[in-house]
């Protein structure tokens, strides 16, 4: 069929489509474009609007003591919790593929279930006392041990399926030339689940980044929270939210990951390899 | 360089699945070795055994002079060539092929030169720089083959070495491994489901059946006197007839029909015993006009093998194949009479050949 007979039928069709399109695009946008703006008007509103450009914001922020060194908190805490757990994680799916342990996959799924608990509201009680007991509490060390056993199973999980489609060959031959276990997986198995281990490190530093709760309840002085949670103290003398300093600070928040996502993302471009034939 | 020896070599699975059945087995300095059988006949089981990627429950396996039951893969000294090859998709090929190497802690520079070496002995010193996945299978096999090479095994395994190649690569891979090996002079075992394949590379070859040897022996003595009914059937291009029959009067009966075999065998059975006679579609001739004594039968598929026919023909009611020239095509309906040659006429009494001590003597 040719370009150049289209039926008002299909015209009507098209109209339709991208209108729709655009709604769902501006309804996606519209917060996006406020995170762009609001930080840089003088007097931010709840909507988004052309600014009456102003760094009067950030000045502010810069006054702050405790905003640039929380996003610096959060480094620690997301690059601790992300490199515990992709370094476990890859040993334990590593086993958990190789090794055949009866109810092994039993033994997954439930520890999936549970961990949505551990993270979750409903266990907070008893892990701010277990915290208590083993005198973790307002150490990063302590929130980073909570997360990274939040996050564990499911990076597991994720990771054992990218070992599972590696063929056993490559390994195989690898012993068989001599390798130790150690080099087996410095040399062969890392390298090939490689995108597996990035797509885990982006997630879990994702995760951290933007959790709000347990930090907030394990962590006691101001000098420790991480961005999320020094967020949550921008307020006016009046009791109202802060908003020139909050868009600021969002905007700050947010660069890390993103930029963190694109460098990912061009590096290793999240393809899958080495399970199939080649 | 060196020679395998096992004994009583035996693997039970959990579950009770007998994999390899206490196999005694001796392949000498040197020797290109063929496990050949049907899947699930413990052929790879037993290669891998030998590497050290399944360990015996039962029975020793000796490499040289030293007793590698229980040592670890890479402290056996042997070096195996995978049926994917498993080339390190990651690395390029001269990091592959100096794989090897590294492990053993050479460094970089030296094994690399040592890589660049033997890649150009096989023919790859162009594609160093290549990883796998830009290789051509057979480029690869080479490859899986020069990282082989590169640790200096006392013996190379083989893991169905070709069958990931297309059928035209196949023949050429299959002169070059038997080329190489002869070259290298490396004991080599090798692993095959492909009758011809074994026929065509090995020195011996050793038949397996669920977990048992069925046969070790040359090709030209595993393809002209399969020792069992077994053997008989599995080895040849075109499956071997296998006839029931009698001893009548000193004649065999077959197919309802009598055929005369001047077979010293058949000569020293006696009257009423009934046995299995095992033609050979290439040792049968065709004749268009009666002989007595033949065996008389219609022609019923005529197969065109190329240079030569494959002829079925109904011998009341037994289909019985036969070889015959281009130039000897028979019309398809045509009654046909099929002479033995006596001396490849094969008896085989309860499954098992019967030895002729006279051509014992003389083969």
């Amino acid at each position: 069929m040719t370009s150049s007979v289209i039926s008002p039928w299909e015209v009507t069709g098209r109209i339709g489509r991208y209108a729709f399109l655009s709604v769902v695009l501006a309804f996606f946008a519209l917060p996006v474009l406020w995170l762009a703006f609001a930080p840089f008007n003088a007097h931010p509103t709840m909507a988004t609007s052309f600014p009456e450009f102003t760094v009067e914001n950030f000045r502010s922020l810069m006054d702050n003591p405790n905003a640039l060194s929380s996003i610096g908190n959060s480094i620690v805490l997301a690059g601790g919790t992300a490199l515990l757990v992709v370094v476990l994680a890859a040993l334990a799916s590593y086993a958990l593929s190789r090794a055949s342990i009866p109810g092994r996959d039993a033994l997954l799924y439930t520890l999936l279930l549970l961990s949505s608990i551990v993270t979750g509201t409903a266990a907070m009680v008893p892990i701010f006392l277990l915290a208590f007991q083993l005198d973790l509490i307002d150490s990063q060390l302590g929130v980073i041990l909570v997360l990274t056993g939040g996050l564990l199973p499911a990076a597991i999980f994720i990771l054992k399926d990218f070992v599972d489609t590696t063929p056993r060959s490559y390994e195989e031959s690898a012993r068989v030339f001599g390798a130790s276990p150690l080099q087996i997986i410095r040399h062969v198995v890392v390298p090939l689940i490689r995108p597996g281990l990035a797509a885990v490190t982006v997630w879990a530093v994702a995760n951290v980044w933007g959790n709000f709760l347990i930090p907030f309840l394990l962590l006691r002085s101001p000098d420790k929270a991480p961005a999320s949670v020094v967020m949550y103290t921008f307020y006016t003398e009046g009791g109202q939210p802060d908003l020139g300093l909050i868009s600021a600070f969002s905007l700050l928040y947010s660069i890390p990951v993103v930029g963190m996502f694109l460098f990912v993302s061009t590096r290793y471009g999240f393809r899958f390899h080495g399970g199939i034939k080649r | 360089m060196a020679a395998i020896t096992t004994t009583g070599l035996g693997k039970v699975y959990p579950g009770g699945v007998r994999a390899l059945d206490a196999l005694d087995l001796s392949i000498t300095d040197g020797e290109f070795f063929a496990l050949l059988g049907p899947s699930g006949c413990g052929k790879t089981t037993l290669l891998r055994t030998l590497a050290g990627l399944e360990s015996p429950t039962s029975g020793s396996i000796t490499i040289g002079t030293s007793d590698v039951t229980r040592l670890p893969p890479g402290r056996r000294d042997v070096a195996m060539v995978f049926q994917d090859y498993a080339l390190f998709p990651h690395m390029t090929t001269a990091d592959n092929i100096a794989y090897p190497l590294r492990v053993n802690g050479v460094p970089k520079s030296s094994r690399h030169d040592k890589a660049a070496q033997i890649a150009a002995e096989l023919g790859l010193a162009e594609l160093l720089a290549r990883r796998p996945g830009q290789l051509s299978g057979g480029q690869q096999q080479r490859a899986a083959l020069a990282r082989a090479m590169a640790c200096h095994p006392k013996a190379f395994l083989f893991d169905e070495p070709l069958s990931n190649l297309d059928a035209r690569m196949r023949l050429e891979a299959r002169s070059f491994l038997k080329r190489l090996q002869r070259q290298l002079g490396v004991t080599t075992v090798f692993v095959t489901h492909d009758q011809s394949e074994a026929l065509a590379m090995a020195d011996r070859i050793a038949v397996m059946e669920s977990g048992h040897i069925r046969q070790i022996g040359t090709p030209v003595e595993v393809f002209r006197r399969p020792s069992n009914i077994f053997v008989a059937s599995f080895i040849g291009s075109t499956p071997m007839n296998l006839l029931e029959a009698m001893v009548v009067d000193g004649q065999v009966e077959t197919c309802g029909q009598r055929l005369v075999v001047p077979n010293g065998v058949i000569a020293g059975l006696a009257n009423g015993v009934s046995f299995v006679l095992g033609l050979r579609p290439e040792y049968l001739t065709l004749h268009t006009a009666s002989v007595p004594g033949a065996l008389c039968g219609v022609v019923a598929v005529v197969e065109n093998l190329g240079s030569q026919q494959l002829v079925s023909l109904e011998v009341s009611g037994t289909t019985v194949r036969c070889v015959v020239t281009e130039d000897a095509e028979p019309a398809l309906g045509a009654e046909c009479w099929l002479v033995p040659r006596a001396e490849r006429v094969l008896v085989y009494l309860d499954g098992e050949l019967v030895e002729d001590a006279v051509l014992s003597d003389a083969r």
